[in-house]
């Protein structure tokens, strides 16, 4: 009977092996369809158009026809099928319809090898030659100096001002009562919902009015005013840092201005890290904000709208907008996964149950 | 007003969540998801304080109107912030919207009544916007959702080895600009050289057009979509992993199955997560700009098919210079997101389970 049982039951441990194996294969699977664009972003990003359009060439990793060096000439390199069954990459020295001549790379110095046949027949050979260059040519045509610089100005001053703006309010609304805090709290959590573009026709005019368009100024002045998200994630941290800190610290005498930045900052390093990074990566991936204010003045530019000039002039050179998508997206990816040690290491916090 | 109003929309909420500490991974260590989270308590006690009879201003004691005085202080930026740059906007793209303003001769401007929205009734554009996005949302909600769950479901799988290096994979396309994650697709979807029509090749599929076919548009929009999946699947996990297992244990104990356990157990459990999540997608069909933009440059094309309402609000505002025009798309913007937030939030007693509210 128990022999029964144990053939249609695999022992625990190996069952849970199973599981692992089987859970982790698909786990594996998805994931590598998920970030096969990545794959084809790198690949076609090392390619030069002709290897693009070529239709014989291995389709993954750029190849480019193989050529030998012969008496100061490159001799094209063909899949030769030989008498003898065999075949070999010769390097076609003379070509005729009915009969060609070869030469043997691994052995130049022999006499010619004739093959009759039409060359045309023959399969070209191909050899690994990966374009890096490419990121040298998208990194001078996209001007991609420029373009980080400009990212870098938007979105580190901008996440400078919408951190410390974000700071104070939090800090109002998580230790002070006030009247019409409630209603307040409410607006200010509601104005996530709002669409852009219900505020952004008199802006776009009051900016136009008072000189701001093409310039830096309507993708960062804003920012100095808080916004909801960033309020919302501090102010839930502050509300986990006892009180009793607080009003040890006004016992002493310390002003509430002090009392923010000597007893709750210091605190909240991991969760004004967070901040920091999700308003910087915002700004910098934001696309319609610049779209709009700075689409006339290219020197302006932020990454996302040139390296969309870009592909709307140039799509025809899908090696470069790939090798310009490469570099425009390596720094947030970067940084995301150096990010996570930051959250590893600091934030430990949890508001589900209170 | 609808009774819950206040406290789901309190349920628009940012917060960190805790990973499943126990769970070593590939690194050693664990990780640190931060979504946005669902959460509830914390206007509620706020509501409750507020039935508290108030106290009368001349009541109050020196140090709590000094306190008051400094809180006003702290929270001043945002107050003026959002007088500036979110109300009074507001107020004036409605101003506009009466008006025919044209930046290029805005000395011209005169009052037009509701002309403007006369127009929009009989502009077709206006009408294939909407269809475009409402299209794309029913394609898109539903099928972002389940691969969502269904990831959230795997990286928190008990048998996943390497968990949160998943995550932190499954997540990382999120942080990738809009417009890279774009030209990517556009590369992957391309008929000749793209990997999705050679990899369909390979098992016997031609591949369609997808790019430049009204049809495939919405698949590959919603495929493309599918890489910023990074917070909704954070979410969800938050929300599955904020479960008491002691609600398995017992339901395990009078027999149910896995199906049973997930459909009466977790679904329930994390519809705070999913409504929110479903208020974020359905809001964000109709603020749907960039992709679009950026794949067909701003044309809209094939034909209209990814005229969004959005872009043709801004083609209308910012190509054809009609900003008064553009005004009153906008409001009619701002109006069609405020009735389906209503309508989402007046549902949501319905079908939301907030765990503690049963107590009261």
């Amino acid at each position: 009977m128990s022999n029964i049982t144990r053939a249609y039951y695999l022992p625990q441990r190996q069952r849970n092996l199973l599981n692992k194996v089987l859970i982790t294969g698909i786990g594996l699977f998805i994931l590598l369809i998920f970030l096969a664009p990545l794959g084809y972003m790198v690949t076609t990003g090392i390619k030069s158009d002709s290897q693009i359009s070529d239709p014989d060439a291995p389709k993954f990793w750029p190849h480019s026809p193989a050529t030998f060096e012969y008496e100061g000439a490159a001799l094209p390199l063909y899949q030769v099928p030989l008498p003898d069954g065999t075949e070999r990459e010769l390097a076609a020295l003379k070509k005729t319809r009915a009969m060609t001549q070869f030469i043997d790379p691994a052995n130049p110095g022999a006499a010619p090898i004739e093959w009759e046949g039409n060359w045309r027949q023959l399969e070209p050979a191909y050899e690994a030659d990966p374009q890096w260059d490419n990121f040298m040519t998208a990194w001078e045509e996209l001007n991609f100096p420029r373009l980080f610089r400009n990212s870098l100005i938007i979105a580190g001053i901008g996440t400078f001002g919408a951190v410390t703006s974000s700071l104070f309010v939090a800090y109002g609304f998580s230790r002070f009562d006030f009247r019409g805090k409630n209603v307040l709290f409410l607006v200010l959590i509601g104005t996530i919902i709002l669409p852009v573009q219900a505020t952004l026709i008199p802006t776009y005019i009051l900016y136009a009015r008072i000189g701001w368009t093409n310039t830096f100024l309507p993708l960062i002045v804003p920012h100095f005013f808080a916004n909801a998200y960033n309020v919302f994630l501090l102010r839930q941290y502050f509300m986990q840092i006892p009180r009793e800190m607080d009003e040890a610290a006004e016992i002493d005498g310390a002003s509430p201005l002090q009392t923010l930045f000597r007893v709750i900052l210091p605190q909240s390093i991991p969760a004004l890290t967070a901040v920091c990074l999700f308003h910087f990566f915002f700004a910098w991936n934001d696309f319609f904000t610049p779209l709009v204010y700075l689409v006339s003045r290219p020197e302006l530019w932020p990454l996302s709208v040139g390296l969309q000039r870009f592909n709307a002039l140039y799509g025809q050179q899908p090696n470069l907008i790939q090798a310009g998508a490469l570099i425009t997206l390596v720094l947030p990816v970067v940084v995301f996964f150096l990010a996570q040690q930051i959250f590893m290491q600091g934030v430990v916090f949890t508001g589900v149950e209170k | 007003m609808f009774p819950n109003t206040a406290l789901t929309l309190s349920g628009l909420i940012l917060q960190f969540e805790l990973d499943d500490v126990d769970s070593t991974n590939a690194y050693g260590e664990c990780y640190r998801a931060v979504p946005v989270f669902l959460e509830s308590e914390v206007v509620m006690a706020a509501a409750n304080r507020e039935a508290k009879p108030q106290r009368k201003r001349a009541n109050l004691s020196p140090l709590t109107r000094r306190r008051e005085r400094w809180a006003y202080f702290f929270i001043s930026p945002w107050i003026i912030g959002f007088l500036a740059f979110t109300l009074i906007p507001i107020l004036a793209t409605l101003a506009f919207s009466f008006t025919d303003y044209n930046p290029v001769v805005p000395e011209e401007t005169t009052f037009i009544g509701l002309r403007n929205y006369g127009t929009l009734l009989t502009d077709s554009k206006v009408g294939t916007s909407l269809m475009v996005t409402v299209r794309y949302a029913i394609l898109a909600i539903p099928v972002t959702f389940a691969f969502g769950l269904g990831l959230a479901l795997l990286v928190n799988n008990k048998h996943l080895l390497g968990k949160s290096g998943f995550r932190t994979l499954f997540y990382m396309p999120s942080m990738i600009p809009v417009v890279a994650g774009a030209l990517i697709w556009a590369g992957v979807m391309n008929t000749q050289t793209g990997w999705v029509n050679l990899g369909l090749g390979l098992v016997g599929i031609k591949g369609p057009d997808w790019l430049n076919s009204t049809r495939w548009i919405y698949p590959a929009l919603v495929l493309i979509g599918l890489w910023g999946i990074g917070n909704l699947m954070l979410t969800l996990l938050a929300g599955l992993q904020g479960v008491p297992n002691e609600l398995y244990e017992a339901a395990e104990i009078d027999g149910a199955n896995q199906a049973q356990q997930f459909w009466y157990i977790t679904m329930p459990m994390i519809s705070p997560v999913i409504f929110y999540n479903l208020t974020l997608m359905l809001i964000g069909a109709f603020k749907y700009f960039d992709l679009a933009y950026v794949l067909k440059n701003g044309t809209g094309g094939p034909v209209d098919a990814t005229l969004f309402y959005n872009l043709n609000l801004f083609k209308n505002a910012f190509n054809y210079n009609l900003m008064g025009y553009g005004s009153a798309l906008a409001w009619v913007l701002l109006v069609i997101v405020l009735v389906l937030t209503i309508l989402l939030f007046s549902s949501s007693n319905r079908w939301v389970y907030y765990a503690g509210e049963g107590k009261k």
